[in-house]
């Protein structure tokens, strides 16, 4: 345990590039390569090894209106859609670059090996998804995610990027107002590294870990907005948390892997412990007239029939999570506390449904034939709504992804403003892609453009300082706290309190219950020395997740009203005042938080017509 | 609740030992929720390496009753609890810290293989047209997530610790999947012979069994390339004799 005994003495090896790309799931992949290609030497940052960044995971599909199931699609259609799925608060530019260099940005990944499924005339395959207009998801079964890391990573191995695998951030160094590098401890052998960059590209992804029911991993702490913010950078529409509306929910050790939209795109149906399709009883204005109006007519839809309309079981995620929250909460929810999805249903309208299922949800059927005993061919599973996604982040310019602090820039999950109010999904992918080969580009060209500041001796010592202190308070002393236990209590608080119904009392409670968490960290003690040790990394994760934490509750407490995926149960409706306002947070000199209102980008008349010309 | 011991692998490889710990467990727990209760409650710096906990990303990977498995897929009611469910890191790799192996050595093989080649764009907007057919077995492939445990089962791998004149079914794999894509042009069969080592590779089908993405890594992958290799370097003196035989 060298180094400890004497925390005056801070070691650490010193790096030095041109750009630094904290993060390597499809952003930060994306990030590198791009600013690689503009001739910056580049280092790449990631807490896991190579490829098993959350991008992994993703099922269903990429959003880019290539056209090749339905010529009717195009960039303003995406546009549309995304805007209408984000309740206008989007920042309608960066929905405007993102549907526009989206089918570029698929079309690359293919020269890149990348091998999507096919339509009958050799083209990419699209799919059907909540919220967009037409099939626009190019897809690989339900394994998209896997083939857009492997492909960027396989790509970006060959291309004289630096990786430091393993590695986790847990400060930005700044000079002045901008950022100069990074400080960050190696997990394997608990030593420290601190980075010297020009320029710094944030690619965290999200924070699902803040919650009990999650489909995200334990990587997902907020580490990006957490630091973003500790240097000074805004962050913007933080109350808009999505919850999935399915997850699993049985047994508990599973609870809230996610189970994709995929499953409803292909004819699954959402029924309540009655049997009734209950969605169909609650259609929101602004989707009337592109829903279905009986159940046959959905059936058609999903099976590509172009002159039907969706059924209500595709319609935004937002919307679809509360109803279902609704059912159970009256008594109505299936025997583990969720409602039922099924599939199986489809065998009373198609021969060979079973091997259809298997063939186009591989994993679904897998995942549960494993780890819940169930067989969906037969039986309709169990779900409910699991924290899935964060549509608030660091707030960026649209065309550089630079964020308001000088030299550090944001991409993917961890940045805000395309998705607003809701995320539609498979607009994850593409935003990463369009935006981190943007964030790439623009740091590139800021590390050329301006000469490199100082790291402060200082700054880093106090880093060290505070990262080793969890080591020296002993964890047989009375105050002792074990970082595990706080993070299980947050997670049960702001699921129950922060989650996705809210009113004020207990938006308040939480800020109170936050803070008292944060004493408790102040008497965190960890055993053990600083190789791999996952007691020492949840305590480090402590300090990010409850920033984030107070970040969410402030945010969701300012807006005064139900929008999208944000929902109150003092506020149910929507109110107009809100509709062109976002809520932004910054830390403020002496160390507080501010939260403000502030008006939604301006939009151009270009822009707004398109928009209006599909309402 | 009922109870079960695990018996995990504690320290590095040559001063580590076995350790028990009991452990509550309740209905549906996979291996790894029972390692992270013991953490959370018993070992605070027990060391393993996960993330997606959904078998989709291939980090933990580890040897539970001595057979290469993913803890997240592992379900404790397919295992005998009457006696203690031993857990140990994977032994064709170095130990970091307990369950955690270093596997660098893995990513540094991938890049010495050579890289997607494609072949000019068929449309004129600079795309591909391929059809479905000529996919399905390089999808196959792909389903790849990398956990290693084929590498770790390997015995060239695991026994003879031959890393450095085999890269392991993993990478005959990886290999395959360029050479078999439809659209790619490079050839990779003669570092496939001299330096990757494929003639060490004795079809016993042991990483086929263990792939978690039931992928039939010797079938499918490892038999067609050798038969190119085969094809490469015999066929050529096979037309030379015939060519003396007229
Ligand atoms: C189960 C699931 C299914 C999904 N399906 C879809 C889908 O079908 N379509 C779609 O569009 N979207 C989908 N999403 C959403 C989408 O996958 C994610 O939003 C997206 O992959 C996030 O990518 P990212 O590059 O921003 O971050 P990630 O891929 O999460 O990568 C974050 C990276 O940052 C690193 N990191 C974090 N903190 C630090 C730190 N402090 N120091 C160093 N490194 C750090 C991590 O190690 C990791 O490498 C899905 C999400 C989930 C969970």
């Amino acid at each position: 345990m060298d180094g400890l005994e004497n925390p005056v003495v801070i070691e650490y090896e010193p790096i030095q590039h041109d750009v630094l790309v904290i993060g390597a799931g499809g952003a930060g992949l994306r990030a590198a390569i791009e600013a690689r290609a503009h001739g910056a030497s580049v280092g790449l940052v990631c807490k896991s090894l190579l490829g098993k960044a959350h991008t992994v995971m993703a099922e269903g599909g990429i959003a880019a209106s290539l056209a090749n199931v339905d010529d009717r699609d195009d960039w303003m259609v995406h546009f549309a859609d995304t805007m209408r799925g984000g309740q206008y608060l989007n920042n309608s530019r960066m929905a405007e670059l993102h549907a526009r260099e989206a089918p570029a940005r698929v079309r690359e990944l293919e020269a890149w090996g990348a091998l999507f499924d096919r339509a009958v005339d050799g083209r990419i395959l699209q799919r059907n998804f909540g919220g967009h207009a037409y099939p626009r998801l190019a897809h690989v079964g339900d394994r998209t995610g896997l083939e857009m890391i492997r492909t960027l990573q396989d790509y970006a191995v060959h291309q004289g990027i630096d990786d430091h695998m393993e590695c986790a951030v847990i400060e930005l160094l700044t000079d002045g107002d901008r950022v100069v590098g990074a400080f960050a401890f190696d997990r394997d052998r608990g030593t420290f590294k601190v980075f010297h960059a020009k320029a710094v590209v944030l690619a965290t992804g999200g924070v699902g870990k803040a919650f009990r029911i999650t489909s995200n991993s334990w990587e997902y702490t907020g580490d990006g907005h957490a630091l973003a913010y500790r240097a000074g950078a805004a962050l913007i529409d933080m109350e808009f948390v999505q919850f999935h509306p399915t997850g699993m929910v049985w047994p508990p050790s599973v609870a809230g892997i996610l189970v994709t939209e995929g499953v409803r795109g292909e004819g699954g149906v959402l029924r309540n412990s009655r049997g009734e399709r209950f969605m169909f009883g609650d259609i929101p204005p602004l989707y009337r007239n592109s829903t279905a109006d009986s159940e046959e007519e959905g059936w058609r839809y999903t099976q590509g029939d172009k002159d039907a309309r969706r059924p209500p079981e595709l319609l935004t995620r937002d919307h679809v999570a509360r109803c279902i929250v609704r059912e159970i909460k009256e008594g109505r929810g299936s025997p583990h506390g969720g409602v039922f999805l099924d599939i199986a249903w489809i065998k009373e309208r198609l021969p060979n449904a079973a091997e259809h299922i298997k063939r186009k949800l591989p994993s679904m059927y897998h995942q549960f034939k494993e780890l819940a005993g169930i067989d969906i061919t037969e039986q309709p599973m169990e779900v409910g709504p699991t924290t899935h996604y964060v549509m608030g982040g660091v707030r960026v310019d649209a065309d550089s992804q630079m964020s308001d602090v000088p030299g550090l820039f944001a991409a993917g999950e961890c940045a805000g403003g395309l998705h607003g109010a809701n995320r539609l999904g498979g607009n994850s992918l593409s935003d990463l892609l369009v935006f981190g080969k943007r964030a790439g580009e623009y740091a590139a060209r800021f590390a050329r453009e301006n000469a490199g500041g100082q790291i402060s001796a200082d700054q880093v010592a106090e880093v060290a300082r505070v990262a080793l202190e969890p080591f020296d308070r002993g964890v047989d002393a009375e105050s002792a706290e074990n970082p595990f236990a706080i993070q299980h209590d947050l997670q049960d608080l702001m699921q129950e309190q922060v989650g996705i119904v809210r009113n004020e009392r207990d938006l308040q409670d939480a800020l109170e219950a936050i803070d008292r968490l944060r004493d408790r960290t102040g008497r965190v003690a960890v055993s053990g020395n600083r190789e791999y040790n996952p007691g020492w990394h949840t305590a480090l994760d402590l300090r990010n997740l409850l920033t984030f934490s107070e970040v969410i509750a402030r945010a969701a407490l300012e807006r005064q009203e139900s929008r999208g995926a944000h929902t109150r149960l003092d506020f149910p409706d929507k109110d107009e005042t809100y509709g062109k306002l976002i809520i932004a947070i910054r830390r403020d000199a002496d160390g507080g938080l501010t939260v403000s209102r502030e008006p939604t980008a301006p939009i151009s008349d270009e822009l707004q017509q398109i928009i209006d010309a599909r309402k | 609740m009922a109870k079960a011991t695990f018996r995990i692998w504690r320290g590095k490889a040559d001063s580590g030992e076995f350790r028990d710990y009991n452990c509550e467990i309740s209905e549906g727990m996979v291996v790894l929720d029972a390692v992270h209760k013991i953490q959370a409650e018993q070992a605070s710096d027990l060391a393993v390496r996960w993330n997606c906990k959904a078998g989709k990303c291939g980090s933990c990977s580890a040897e539970i009753n001595g057979s290469p498995r993913l803890l997240c897929m592992t379900r404790l009611d397919q295992l005998p609890l009457d006696k203690p469910i031993t857990i140990e890191p994977m032994q064709a790799f170095p130990v970091v810290k307990d369950l955690v192996t270093d596997v660098s050595w893995n990513f540094e093989v991938k890049k010495r293989i050579k890289q997607f080649a494609p072949r000019p764009a068929d449309a004129e907007d600079g795309t591909w047209r391929i059809l479905q057919r000529d996919v399905d077995r390089v999808q196959e492939f792909r389903k790849c997530i990398e956990c290693f445990l084929c590498q770790d089962v390997c015995h060239v791998l695991r026994e003879h610790h031959l890393h450095d004149q085999f890269i392991g079914p993993r990478f005959l794999v990886y290999a395959a999947a360029l050479e078999m894509h439809p659209l790619d042009t490079e050839n990779r069969v003669g570092e496939l012979r001299e330096t990757d080592g494929i003639g060490y590779c004795n079809i016993t089908k042991c990483c086929t069994n263990v792939c978690p993405e039931h992928i039939t890594i010797t079938d499918n992958a490892i038999i067609p390339l050798k038969e190119r290799v085969v094809d490469e370097f015999y066929d050529p003196l096979r037309k030379i004799f015939r060519v003396f035989q007229k």
